[in-house]
């Protein structure tokens, strides 16, 4: 059984607290006194059906107000599946909850009402997803059963999402009729709709291919920790010094030539360890222990990866921005701390080029500030250099956050796109 | 050999924590690791030792005890960190009273649960401890389902739900000021049965009263307690000898027993995975106070 992380974009409106208490239910991963819980505050509060949101909205200031205002995570599985839900909240002032839920989803699924059709929003969900490049995009039309599952209407939204979806970078994409409320197609394909060929969405999430969405190409480790040994009772670890972290690419086994960063020596790699115990070989999201031939003076921070395909070492980064902060916005000139990898670097804001708009994708080239909830490309000059790759090319080597100096806020995400 | 690269369940997350515990050994100057002997500080201390194997855990273990816990778990706990070779502090509920930083409640609903947030508190302070690792989890309680991995707490030690850090990625500020601290929770995205499971896979070994065994108890609320001198009993409340286990483990007097029969982990795996209520739920009187108990207790700076 492996995990699939999927994040959902949608407001409350679109059915996503619908949708998600449903595969909980279905699957039976909610509870009898949770449920109990939620019947019980719904008839307090005079509803007419179980609110299933209240199941999802946690705090008291989002029941009190009957909104979403953070991400929240959610668990169920299946006997194929484990599933963690990252459920984002999906107005525009909460762009950066779905950025923080979109970052280590394999899988976004952003819903549609069908009597509506595309919105703004459901184009900013898709733009967002694919910002952070998450792998898979399922475009979930909702409420068919308001449309009397009529499939022209299905299939005019999704010619119009496709016509906008060739313009981002989307690798997969999905569509699917359902409705969360009446339970079609989302774990047993629907009789209502015949014309749909397609999987139930749960059977989508259950096989889609996530497997080599994972870099296993470009040798990345990132040194997290130094273990070394101080334990004078046994002399065989005298000399113990293993290089911990969390293989970033590529996979690395015993033998294997490497080269650190920044020194540029290279070694051969002498054993590949989990939890003190030889394993053949190390690959993404493992964390490890790699013993080395040569013992240079290797710390946390630094960077080992293969001779010949080496990460950019760099201290001027090109990135796209989102930015995180209400208070004070970002400006040619910001200072900013930036954590990439296990490297923590002070930096500054050289230039901003241009603000997107996360609507309807235009470019403002006159921009001279990002403010909360803004996207932007930007050029930031690093102290000290970093090794990274581009974000399309790999998640882990190409984000990074920025943190306020002062404050020591997460203020940004910041998703290179280039290294000069 | 593999050759697909696939991972199961159990090894990803397993992964994850070990990257979120290195990586607060690698950038905290005090951390410490809040043990109570309950399941998943177990694996939380097996993750931990994992995590730096050969060499020892860099970091103490702090109990928070109450003074009213199963003498099982204490033994066991004590028998655990020998093993291990790690410093064990023990920041004692007691003392907080007896030096008058902590009033013990009166009456039948008295409990000490509450009171183990001045005593943390004061340890945190005194030990200036800058990173706790807690073995909460997401699938536990909806507050904790908000909460970051790495979880900023102010210098009053609370915790601010409408004002935390977004985290992205395997990326986690663990920057703070003097007095400030991060409450780390490794096993955020753990479930239940992913606990269980674990413990089956790597054989860890839990305190008795996780498994089916015989206690005189009483029924409150739903709930069945154990005869205990901690507990004050009301006339009204009939003692009966039950074959019960645990599925949490905390305090005497707000935690509850299951009857059950699972006498190994395997038995208790399958009852884990039919049961239809969940394990605050059915044994955490602390969490039945109000709708948002848990948020509260956690602002305050609960676990």
């Amino acid at each position: 059984m492996d995990i699939l992380r999927f994040a959902t974009a949608g407001s409350v409106d679109d059915g996503k607290s619908t949708l998600i208490g449903r595969l909980l239910f279905d699957s039976k991963a909610i509870f009898e006194d949770q449920l109990a819980a939620v019947e019980r505050t719904s008839k307090d509060r005079g509803e007419e059906y179980t609110n299933l949101a209240l199941l999802t909205d946690g705090l008291r200031a989002e029941r009190e107000q009957g909104i979403t205002i953070d991400v929240a995570y959610r668990y169920f599985a299946t006997p194929r599946r484990k599933f963690i839900i990252a459920d984002t909240p999906g107005h525009i002032q909460y762009t950066r909850n779905m950025v923080t839920g979109a970052s280590t989803a394999d899988l976004a699924v952003v819903l549609v009402d069908a009597r509506n059709g595309l919105t703004e929003q459901s184009r900013r969900h898709a733009f967002l997803a694919t910002l952070l490049q998450v792998p898979h995009l399922v475009l979930a039309v909702n409420k068919m059963d308001l449309v009397k599952y009529d499939a022209a209407v299905f299939e005019r939204i999704a010619a119009e999402f496709s016509a906008f979806a060739a313009k981002l970078d989307i690798s997969d994409l999905t569509f699917i009729p359902i409705s969360a409320l009446l339970g079609d197609n989302v774990v047993q394909r629907s009789a209502n709709m015949p014309w749909y060929e397609g999987p139930s969405l749960l059977h989508h999430l259950e096989h889609v291919h996530i497997a080599s969405d994972r870099n296993l190409i470009d040798v990345r480790f990132p040194v997290q920790y130094v273990i070394r040994p101080h334990q004078a009772t046994d002399p065989g670890l005298h000399d113990y010094r293993g290089y911990a972290g969390e293989v970033a690419g590529g996979v690395i086994r015993p033998g294997d030539e490497v080269m650190h960063l920044p020194s540029g020596f290279t070694t051969t790699v002498r054993g590949v360890e989990v939890a003190g115990q030889p394993v053949p070989e190390a690959f993404p999201p493992m964390s490890v222990t790699l013993l080395l031939d040569d013992d240079f003076d290797i710390s946390r921070g630094d960077m080992i990866c293969r001779p010949h395909n080496r990460p950019a070492v760099t201290q001027d980064v090109e990135a796209m921005v989102c930015w995180m902060a209400g208070d004070k916005p970002l400006t040619p000139r910001s200072r900013l701390i930036v954590k990439h990898t296990s490297r923590t670097v002070k930096g500054i804001v050289r230039d901003l080029h241009y603000r997107i708009d996360v609507n309807s994708l235009h470019r403002d080239e006159s921009a001279r500030q990002l403010g909360l909830n803004e996207v932007g490309r930007v050029t930031l000059r690093l102290t000290q250099p970093v090794f990274s790759d581009p974000y399309t090319r790999n998640r882990l080597t190409g984000g990074m956050i920025l943190i306020d100096e002062a404050t020591n806020a997460t203020i940004g995400a910041a998703m290179i796109t280039d290294t000069r | 050999m593999r050759t697909d690269y696939t991972l199961s369940q159990l090894d990803v997350l397993e992964a994850e924590s070990i990257h979120v515990i290195r990586e607060v050994a690698a950038e905290f100057e005090r951390p410490a690791l809040l043990f109570s002997g309950g399941k998943d500080s177990v694996v939380m201390l097996a993750l931990a030792e994992k995590a730096f194997r050969p060499a020892r855990i860099p970091f103490p273990v702090m109990h928070v005890d109450t003074g009213h816990n199963f003498g099982e778990v204490i033994e066991f706990r004590d028998k655990r960190l020998a093993e291990l070779g790690v410093r064990l502090i023990v920041a004692s509920v007691q003392d907080s009273i007896d030096a008058g930083r902590a009033t013990e409640d009166a009456g039948r609903w008295a409990s000490r649960n509450r009171l183990q947030t001045v005593t943390l508190l004061d340890a945190i302070e005194e030990y200036r401890f800058d990173a706790l690792f807690g073995g909460g989890r997401r699938d536990e309680e909806k507050a904790r389902a908000k909460e970051r991995v790495f979880s900023f707490r102010d210098d009053f030690g609370q915790w601010d739900p409408k004002n935390q850090r977004p985290e992205l990625w395997n990326l986690y500020n663990t920057r703070i000021r003097r007095g400030e601290h991060i409450r780390v929770f490794p096993l955020s995205n753990w479930t239940e049965l992913d606990i269980w499971e674990y413990i089956e896979r790597e054989e860890l070994e839990l305190p008795l009263v996780y498994f089916a065994h015989s206690r005189n108890v009483f029924e409150r609320d739903g709930i069945l307690l154990a005869d205990s001198p901690y507990v004050a009993r009301g006339d009204d409340e009939q003692v009966f000898a039950a074959v019960v286990r645990y599925r949490t483990v905390g305090d005497m007097t707000c935690t509850g027993a299951v009857e059950s029969t699972a006498e190994t982990v395997a038995a208790v795996i399958t009852e884990v995975a039919a049961t239809r209520i969940t394990e605050r739920g059915q044994t955490r009187a602390d969490d039945r106070t109000s709708e948002a108990a848990m948020e509260d207790r956690k602002r305050e700076g609960y676990f």
